[in-house]
């Protein structure tokens, strides 16, 4: 990051320090007139929010650390008592608890805007892939944070979620023996979990350093898509960007301190609020709003799949793999696949297959009557899935234009997919049974069928509209179609 | 910019999804919603009233405490329902409480002093439940946060007691419910008209005692929530401030730009 020439600097300290550890050369360089494309909308402040979101998580999760009990027979009264007794711990505690919704919300956000714009695309592949790792870290550290409190919710959470790992084939028993510490949840988990959950936000730190590191290599995507061309398109970071993102930060955290304040238990379930009893099942067992369309995909694979089903599946996905097997192809590999069948083809052909082999099931002997993959193994590899393929998502997409504004298609199904997570969230919070399974078997399919078939057929097929030739050419003609409105 | 316009919405409309609570769980079968209720601390500059929490109180320790225990709540929190210290001090001193062991390893009885949890009615939870018919009465100090639809539920079971069904029959040690989740709750309906004395004229009806006692649990389960609201409007009023100010100086460094 640091590197080249140095700033000057009128202070005689900061010159001192600057030229034995260059960090005032590099904060002037990467924060102050670091080249930024001048039409950010705000959608581009959400990195900044996220950032701030993350050490505010940090410092009350450090501070509640302090007063909090890992231990089965105590957790619960712990978070009481800092509740109760501990001066200003309901404010810590009610931070710290809206503050990973709000984290997730922003998070979910840039995520969005990331997927909107294109921003995942050359260069920047490897900028989104450590994107996808904090968002995978953070799941990981919400997950057990959601099960310290020891309540009612957070201990069976913790049950199911760690009896996922039992459908892995073969040692999947040993691994969620390993995870629990023992032969049930208890307080080994817990404190397994407590030590994780005070470790992995360090290990986010330094992800998004990377993650920030990649940004500043690259530099920054912008609504156009179309990458600055010289001076006359971008702007140094500081003041523009830094007031803006403060700005758009005060109106994030109006937001978050209405719902702290006045609403604290909005996400909260009353489970969770009623002491952890191994011997008591809950009615039902939710995750927190964020994992909701995730939990509706594990629950969406209510049936065994057999060998005719998970052929069907193959030939759906055919174009993804040979998508990313021709990524290789001519590098790793000697020789180069064939070139890709048509999808649509695939898709019809693979669906029919796999309703034929799921209206069979049972009858053919070793075709449908054999069981490959049970459906909570099924379910699992759904869920997993669902987040690992984003990680591929710069490679099933490879159309040559980045932002939406100027794909039509894309955009309408990158929406579709905006609906239908909305829609997998409520699945996820209803009790799997009637409408809402075959709601959240549609959506997964949606989902899937989006990253896996339409993305790939949308890279080859979709014509662009046509792109402006600079940012600042852009900026000047909206601005004078804007003077024209108002003449 | 129609695109523009559409885009915002995104936010704003995931957000109010939230807010606004889309994801709500389903409730159990069997046994409605509790209606909602009119309560002084609604709202974001919503205070507790100090006379139904010292009433809810009297409730709870003439009726509720027979059987449920409150042992996150000590006699120094009395304080706080608008008693004076020597009050609260008076009311601790007609309690005994186990303590010690002594110097001679003995325990010994003593009368209750400001530091002391509220007494737990049974000696622990098997004791509770057996005495029950196998239902262990739930502790109340967080009840209100632990139940859908908090003091609105508790003032809904107070007050929704009624006969079953003809086709529905009860079995010994079951009641009818009409707010309770699956309709049967062990516990027999506790209060009555008259049951507890007001000094301050209030009505002595059933209707009144479970106002008063959803009060008070209201008040136990969440004791700072008249701090956090009055510190939520200072929080919430400087940010505003400050956003706003941010947002002249983000017009004013821009002009240029646009």
């Amino acid at each position: 990051m640091s590197g080249g020439e140095k700033a000057e600097f009128k202070s005689p300290v900061i010159s001192w320090i600057d030229q034995r550890l260059p960090v005032f050369t590099m904060m002037q360089k990467e924060y102050g007139v670091f080249p930024t494309p001048k039409n950010f909308n705000y959608f581009w402040n959400f990195g900044a929010i996220s950032m701030v979101l993350l050490i505010l998580m940090i410092v009350t999760g450090i501070v509640l650390a302090m007063h909090y009990t890992p231990h089965a027979d105590m957790a619960f009264n712990s978070v009481e008592r800092i509740m109760r007794d501990v001066n200003w711990g309901w404010l810590l505690r009610y931070m710290h608890m809206n503050g990973a919704s709000f984290f997730f919300i922003a998070v979910y956000i840039h995520i969005f805007r990331g997927m909107y714009y294109g921003s995942y695309k050359g260069p920047r592949e490897l900028l989104w892939i450590f994107g996808v790792l904090i968002y995978l870290l953070m799941m990981a550290t919400a997950f057990m944070g959601y099960t310290l409190p020891w309540s009612q919710m957070g201990g069976w959470a913790a049950t199911v979620i760690t009896n996922l790992f039992s459908a892995i084939p073969f040692f999947g028993e040993g691994l969620v023996e390993l995870l629990w510490g023992g032969f049930a949840v208890d307080n080994p988990t817990l404190n397994r979990f407590f030590a994780l959950h005070y470790l992995l936000p360090f290990v986010i730190v330094a992800v998004v350093f990377l993650h920030v590191w990649a940004l500043h290599v690259t530099g920054s995507n912008n609504p156009l898509g179309v990458d600055p061309k010289g001076k006359q398109d971008t702007l140094p970071f500081h003041p523009y960007y830094t007031v803006k993102d403060t700005f758009g930060l005060g109106v994030f955290l109006l937001l978050y301190v209405a719902v702290t304040f006045f609403l604290p238990n909005i996400f909260a379930h009353p489970d969770h609020f009623v002491e952890y009893d191994s011997l008591v099942t809950p009615v039902h067992i939710v995750p927190e709003w964020y994992f909701l369309p995730f939990y509706a995909v594990l629950r969406a694979i209510t049936f065994d799949i057999n060998l005719v089903m998970l052929g069907g599946f193959g030939i759906m996905f055919l174009p993804f793999f040979l998508c990313l097997g021709n990524c290789c192809a001519g590098k790793i590999l000697p020789f180069k696949f064939p070139k890709l069948p048509q999808s649509s083809v695939c898709l019809l052909l693979g669906a029919a297959v796999f309703a034929v082999g799921l209206m069979l099931s049972g009858s053919i002997p070793l075709l449908t009557d054999t069981t490959i993959i049970e459906a909570k193994l099924g379910g699992v590899i759904a869920m997993f899935g669902a987040v690992m393929v984003l990680f591929f998502l710069p490679w099933l997409d490879g159309h040559p234009v980045k932002s939406a504004r100027y794909r039509p298609l894309y955009k309408t199904f990158l929406l579709l997919l905006v609906v239908t997570l909305l829609a997998l969230g409520w699945v996820g919070s209803q009790p799997p049974e009637g409408l809402p399974v075959l709601v959240g078997q549609a959506g997964t399919a949606y989902y899937f069928a989006f990253f896996v078939i339409i993305l790939p057929w949308l890279s080859k097929n979709e014509k662009a509209l046509a792109l402006p030739k600079s940012i600042s050419e852009a900026v000047l003609k909206e601005k004078n179609e804007n003077a024209g409105v108002v003449a | 910019m129609f695109e523009m316009k559409q885009m915002r919405l995104v936010p704003v409309l995931l957000l109010s999804l939230l807010v606004f609570g889309i994801y709500t769980p389903a409730q159990a079968a069997g046994g409605e919603e509790a209606p909602e209720q009119h309560w002084s601390f609604d709202g974001i500059f919503g205070t507790y009233d100090r006379a139904a929490l010292q009433r809810g109180y009297k409730v709870y320790s003439q009726v509720c405490a027979a059987c449920h225990s409150m042992d996150r709540i000590s006699y120094r929190n009395l304080t706080a329902l608008g008693y004076t210290e020597a009050q609260a001090k008076a009311v601790a001193a007609n309690y005994m409480v186990e303590d010690g062991p002594n110097d001679e390893g003995d325990m010994v009885e003593r009368t209750a002093l400001l530091s002391d949890h509220f007494p737990n009615p049974y000696a622990n939870k098997n004791a509770a439940a057996y005495a029950n018919n196998g239902a262990m009465p739930p502790d109340m100090s967080l009840l209100v946060k632990a139940r859908h639809g908090g003091a609105d539920y508790i003032y809904g079971i107070m007050t929704g007691y009624e006969e079953p069904p003809a086709d529905h029959e009860l079995l010994p040690g079951q009641n009818w419910n009409r707010y309770m989740p699956g309709n049967v709750i062990a516990m027999a309906q506790p209060l009555s008209d008259g049951l507890v004395s007001y000094e301050d004229g209030s009505s002595e009806t059933v209707a009144q005692y479970a106002r008063d006692v959803a009060h008070f649990l209201t008040w136990a389960s969440e004791p700072h929530m008249e701090e956090r609201k009055r510190t939520g409007i200072k929080a919430f009023l400087f940010l505003l401030a400050f956003t706003g100010l941010m947002y002249v100086i983000k017009r004013k460094v821009w002009a240029k730009v646009h």
